[in-house]
C-alpha cells in the first residue's frame, strides 16, 4: 500500500505517494527526476546518494522514503541561487576537484553541513568530515583544497557584509 | 555491485554455467585456448540487483512506546522495528532479511532524549550515534562514549544510525557496546507486561542476538555517573582509519582513590574478541584494590587476551587479534590513567 508523505525539497513542497520499501534515492531520482544525487554502492558505504536531512548529510539510500516525511531535504540542484554557483561549486570548478564527478554531489553537500557547523575546517576537520564519500578517482587532494578555499570566500563575503 | 574476479573480457564468451545462490549469481568460466580446456579458470559474483529484491512490507510510525509494543505484538514475528535502519535496510536490500511489518520508532519523542537524573546519564534508543558523540552531557560524563561515537562509520551513517540500533543489532564489534560495558551501563526495555532494566552485560546473548523479547522494545540506555577520580578510554583498532569495522575495541575505564592512589574500580570491554562484546574479569581484579604498576600491566593484557575467544575472519586472524589486544589493553590503561592524572577533581571518563 502506498503512504502518502509531504515533505519539502530544496525549498518546494512536494505530496508524495510512496511505496514503503522505495528509498529516498530512489525518490528523488526516479518520481522528482532530481538525479544530481547519485547512486553508488547503495550501501551506505560510498556517500555518491548523500543529501541533507534537515542540514545533516545522510545517505539517502539508506532512508526509506517514509522517512523524508515532514523533513526539508537539500540535494545538489537546491544549492546553486538560480545562474550563481555555491562557493562550494564555484570552488571545485576552480580548484579542479572534479575528475570523473559522481562522488562531486554528495563531496558537496557533506562539505556544506561541515561548513554550516564549523566555518575554517582544518584539513584534518575536512578529510575526517569527508571520510564517508568515496572518490573513484581517488582526487582528494583537490577536494580538500577545494574545500578549504570555498571556506576562505564564504568566510570573507560574510566579513565585508558586516 | 560487482565483486569480481578479474576475468579476461573473452572469457565471458566462454561462459561454462551460471548458478543461483539466492542473493549472488556466480558466473564459471572456463578458457578455451587453454590446454586444460574445461578447466574453471575464472569466476565472477554479481549481487543480483537488490532493490527490486526488497520485498514489499507494511510501514508503521508509531507515536508512542505502547503503541509500538501493542504493533509489535499483533504482528508477530513477521514484524520489525525500525530505528536508523542503517543496518536493518542493508540485509533487507541484500534479502538476509524480509520483515513484512516495518515498525519505525523515531517519530516517538519520549525516545530520543539525552538527560542527567538520579545520578544517572540516561540516553534515549533512539538518540543518533552524532547526538551522542556531541552532546555535553555524554562528554562530560561518559566522555568514551562519545569518542567511541565519534569513531563509528561515517558522518552520514552517525545522523542516522542511532544508540539503540547500535547494541540491538549486537554485532560483536558494536562501537558503542564495549564502552557502555566498561562503563556499568545498563538498558530499559519495555513490553507487553511493562518495563525492566537490566545490566548491558547481561544483555548481549551472541552475534545478533539479545535478551530482547519479541514484544519488547529497547527504550533508553543508563550509564550511573562516575564517582571523581575516574576515567576512561577507548581505543578502536582497524585497518582503515574510518569507516570500518573494528578488528578489536578495547574499552577501559578506572576509578583511583586520590588519597591513596589503589584502583578501587577497574573495568576492561573488548569488542571483535568473543561471540558478544564481553568484559575480562580476570584482568579487572589484578587492578582492583591496590596501586596500579606499569610493570604488571603486561600480566593484565595477558589474561584479558587469555579471556577473549575471538574468530578469525576476513579482518584477521584469531591469533592476531589476541596479539593486538595484548597491545591494546595496555594502552588503554596507561591513557585512563593520564586522563586521571590530567584532571584531577573532575569525574571524566
Amino acid at each position: 500500500m502506498k503512504h502518502q508523505i509531504h515533505l519539502q525539497v530544496n525549498g518546494e513542497p512536494y505530496d508524495l505517494l510512496v511505496e514503503p520499501r522505495h528509498t529516498l534515492l530512489k525518490v528523488l531520482r526516479d518520481d522528482l527526476g532530481l538525479t544530481g544525487t547519485k547512486k553508488g554502492c547503495d550501501t551506505g558505504d560510498c556517500g555518491a546518494c548523500t543529501v541533507l536531512m534537515n542540514g545533516k548529510p545522510i545517505n539517502s539510500c539508506l532512508a526509506l522514503a517514509m522517512e523524508a516525511n515532514g523533513k526539508e531535504i537539500t540535494t545538489i540542484e537546491g544549492l546553486a541561487g538560480g545562474d550563481d554557483l555555491h562557493p562550494l561549486q564555484e570552488a571545485f570548478i576552480q580548484a579542479g576537484a572534479i575528475q570523473c564527478g559522481y562522488c562531486t554531489p554528495g563531496m558537496i553537500l557533506t562539505a556544506k553541513a561541515l561548513l554550516d557547523e564549523n566555518s575554517a575546517p582544518s584539513e584534518e576537520e575536512v578529510k575526517r568530515a569527508l571520510s564517508g564519500n568515496l572518490c573513484r578517482c581517488t582526487g582528494y587532494v583537490k577536494i580538500v583544497q577545494a574545500i578549504q578555499a570555498a571556506a576562505r570566500i564564504i568566510n570573507s563575503s560574510r566579513t565585508n557584509q558586516s | 555491485m560487482h565483486k569480481s574476479l578479474r576475468v579476461n573480457p573473452f572469457l565471458l564468451r566462454s561462459l561454462e554455467k551460471f548458478i543461483d545462490k539466492g542473493n549472488f549469481l556466480v558466473y564459471l568460466y572456463k578458457n578455451e585456448n587453454l590446454p586444460q580446456t574445461g578447466s574453471i579458470v575464472g569466476a565472477s559474483v554479481i549481487r543480483s540487483s537488490r532493490g527490486q529484491r526488497m520485498k514489499p512490507f507494511s510501514y508503521f510510525s508509531p507515536r508512542t512506546p505502547r503503541e509500538a509494543i501493542d504493533l509489535l505484538v499483533t504482528h508477530g514475528p513477521g514484524a520489525k522495528i525500525w530505528a536508523g535502519g542503517t543496518d536493518l535496510l542493508v540485509e533487507m536490500k541484500e534479502g538476509i532479511l524480509a520483515p513484512e511489518y516495518v515498525i519505525d520508532l523515531k517519530d516517538i519523542p519520549a525516545l530520543n532524549q539525552i538527560k542527567l537524573e538520579n545520578q544517572y546519564l540516561k540516553i534515549g534508543a533512539l538518540a543518533t550515534v552524532h547526538e551522542v558523540e556531541i552532546h555535553p552531557s555524554v562528554r562530560e560524563y561518559a566522555g568514551m562514549l562519545a569518542q567511541a561515537a565519534s569513531l563509528l562509520g561515517s558522518l552520514q551513517i552517525r545522523n542516522k544510525g542511532t544508540i539503540g540500533g547500535n547494541l540491538c543489532h549486537a554485532s560483536p564489534a558494536a562501537d558503542l557496546a564495549s564502552p557502555l560495558l566498561a562503563l556499568d551501563g545498563r538498558v530499559r526495555m519495555s513490553g507487553k507486561n511493562g518495563e525492566r532494566t537490566e545490566h548491558l552485560e547481561n544483555f548481549f546473548v551472541g552475534p545478533g542476538i539479545t535478551t530482547l523479547k519479541p514484544d519488547e522494545i529497547l527504550t533508553e540506555i543508563q550509564v550511573p555517573i562516575p564517582p571523581p577520580g575516574s576515567a576512561g578510554f577507548y581505543l578502536k583498532f582497524s585497518p582503515r582509519k574510518a569507516m570500518d569495522l573494528a578488528l578489536v575495541g578495547v574499552a577501559a575505564f578506572i576509578t583511583l582513590n586520590r588519597a591513596s592512589q589503589i584502583c578501587t574500580r577497574a573495568r576492561i570491554a573488548l569488542g571483535a574478541m568473543a561471540p558478544t562484546p564481553i568484559r575480562v574479569k580476570k584482568a579487572e581484579r589484578i587492578l582492583e584494590g591496590k596501586r596500579i604498576q606499569q610493570e604488571r600491566l603486561r600480566e593484565v593484557s595477558d589474561l584479558a587476551a587469555e579471556e577473549s575467544r575471538p574468530i578469525s575472519d576476513i579482518r584477521g586472524s584469531a591469533w592476531y587479534r589476541k596479539e593486538v589486544v595484548k597491545i591494546l589493553v595496555e594502552q588503554g590503561i596507561m591513557q585512563t590513567l593520564d586522563q586521571i592524572n590530567q584532571k584531577p577533581g573532575v569525574n571524566q571518563p
